[in-house]
């Protein structure tokens, strides 16, 4: 399989602070700029980081990326109910839902989208450790998407953890591989 | 040099070092705090100074000092740190001292909110302490753009010994995009001059003054500085043109000038022929280029100036159209960005498309 960005691809990647999607976004962003895409990564920033919502968007295109601002995204990452509940409706029409099943019982109510419900934190626990959870959403959407080399992923996780947090990185890349076999077995539409 | 990706906050603090800046003075307030929390860890490991201020008025007063001895300094705030600075700032533009501020604005007025905003635009262009002076003020609207910037901030800010600022929003400085940095390591120093006070032995002694008590001697001070400011409006307007074939032109600065041109990308795919005029020096306003964007458009060609604020740039524009062209206005304040579809419905509807 070969990967290029033909048209911009964007992700909200929405959660409780602490959960980790601006973390996987900036993974995510790295990787993206190592294999020469244009990239950008837009924080939400407010008073309620800890315990409120937090969320990022990044956009990746080949082309210099005009609005950073993505009010109807491609395709979704929701760690949490909050976020599930307030950006599920925004996606476009053909685009990408991956949310944590581990909180979020119900999916979103949607029939013109791919869905992917992924058990976040006990694929994070089978895979080594419940704090790589967002590795794992990182690894579904990379794989559901199929916009990016998950091997320029994991280059990224090596580059991003180093000196005394090295220690994460064979972790975080065995939950990111967890995440990706989970939509394998749940089956990926290759329409794009 | 390969690509780093960086926030702009972060980007705006390792473009001064690169530029030979490593005097630092500030105080933190979201939402541009990374600068120096950046700044905290590098200089030290560059051998400069870092200081955090006990207020923004100690700030100024520090960037005042330092900028009078000669050497290379900066300062960072957001929109209510940049009002405290201001009776600082007046007092180094009449001293003609060169030192660098950046303002990543938030929503005002008052204590406002902490989101982005171009509401400052007034305040950062007409010199927003007393007296008759300018700031250069160069905006943003990239990461990258900011390092670049930076760079020419302080050759300009040196060049014309002047204060120079950087006016950006909040999404500039919590953003995070790839910047390349135009030279490695620690810049050089501040070139020998002959206004410094470097301590006068052995030669005449210099003085740093803005008190003169004499009205004929205050005024040649400012006849003087009036003189500069010609000389900078007339070799330092910066702008860029994106599209050449419009029906309408659209004037944005910074973020939103990017939001403007994905909806133009957008409403091109219906057949509407929308260009952008962008501003990259606020201060002077590229008034020349500007005139001649607004002199390609057909005779009853409209203006659409967008701001994130309930309109202060379009007070520039309309000087520049000096009433030839209907300048319309799109503007969201209180930390509102608005969105590419909202824009373009915005374009579709001054363009009395039928929706």
């Amino acid at each position: 399989m070969t990967y290029a960005i033909t048209s911009p691809t964007e992700v909200l990647m929405a959660g409780f602070g602490g959960q980790g999607m601006l973390l996987a976004g900036k993974i995510l962003a790295h990787a993206a700029m190592d294999d020469g895409v244009q990239v950008s990564w837009l924080p939400s920033y407010g008073p309620e980081m800890r315990g409120g919502t937090a969320n990022v968007t990044v956009c990746l295109s080949a082309e210099p990326i005009g609005s950073p601002l993505i009010t109807t995204p491609q395709s979704l990452v929701a760690m949490n109910r909050p976020s599930l509940d307030k950006f599920a409706p925004k996606v476009r029409a053909g685009g990408l839902i991956v949310y944590n099943a581990t909180l979020i019982p119900e999916g979103p109510d949607r029939d013109d989208c791919r869905i992917h419900a992924i058990e976040s934190r006990e694929l994070a626990e089978q895979a080594g450790s419940v704090r790589n959870a967002n590795f794992v959403m990182l690894g579904a959407w990379v794989r559901a998407s199929g916009a990016i080399d998950p091997a320029s992923v994991e280059r990224a996780i090596a580059e991003e953890f180093q000196g005394p947090k090295q220690k994460f990185v064979a972790g975080n890349v065995a939950a990111f591989r967890a995440g990706m076999a989970v939509v394998e077995n749940q089956g990926v539409e290759e329409s794009r | 040099m390969s690509k780093v990706l960086m926030k702009g906050n972060e980007a705006l603090g390792e473009a001064a070092i690169r530029a030979g800046c490593v005097h630092f003075f500030g105080y933190p307030i979201t939402p541009q705090t990374e600068v120096p929390e950046y700044l905290a860890k590098r200089l030290p490991q560059v051998g400069g100074v870092f200081m955090q201020a006990e207020s923004e008025v100690a700030s100024i007063n520090m960037i005042y000092g330092a900028a009078g001895v000669g050497v290379k300094c900066l300062t960072s705030s957001s929109s209510p740190g940049i009002s405290l600075m201001a009776e600082g700032m007046s007092y180094i533009a009449a001293c003609e001292l060169p030192c660098v501020i950046i303002n990543i604005m938030r929503a005002g007025p008052g204590l406002g909110g902490i989101l982005p905003a171009q509401s400052d635009y007034h305040q950062a262009t007409r010199g927003h302490g007393h007296g008759d002076y300018k700031l250069i003020t160069l905006a943003p609207s990239s990461v990258q753009e900011a390092v670049d910037l930076m760079t020419l901030a302080f050759e300009l800010a040196e060049k014309y010994r002047n204060p120079v600022m950087i006016c950006g929003d909040g999404m500039i400085g919590q953003m995070m995009e790839p910047v390349e940095f135009p030279t490695e390591g620690r810049g050089e120093p501040m070139a020998e001059n002959d206004w410094a006070l470097t301590g006068a032995q052995g030669r005449e002694r210099r003085v740093v003054n803005s008190l003169y008590l004499t009205p004929e001697e205050n005024y040649e001070h400012n006849l003087k500085l009036k003189r500069k400011y010609d000389e900078v409006a007339l070799h330092e307007q910066r702008s860029e043109l994106y599209g050449d074939d419009y029906d309408l032109l659209l004037v944005a600065f910074g973020t939103m000038a990017r939001i403007c041109k994905s909806a133009i990308d957008e409403v091109a795919q219906e057949g509407l022929k929308v260009a952008l005029f962008r501003p990259i020096s606020l201060s002077p306003f590229p008034t020349v280029a500007c005139r001649e964007a607004m002199d390609r458009l057909p005779p009853d060609g409209k203006v659409l100036d967008i701001e994130m604020s309930m309109g202060q740039m379009i007070d520039d524009v309309r000087l520049v159209a000096e009433g030839t062209r209907k300048i319309e206005f799109l503007g969201r304040a209180g930390g509102i960005v608005p969105s590419p579809d909202e824009v373009a419905d915005k374009i579709r509807e001054v363009l009395a498309v039928p929706v």
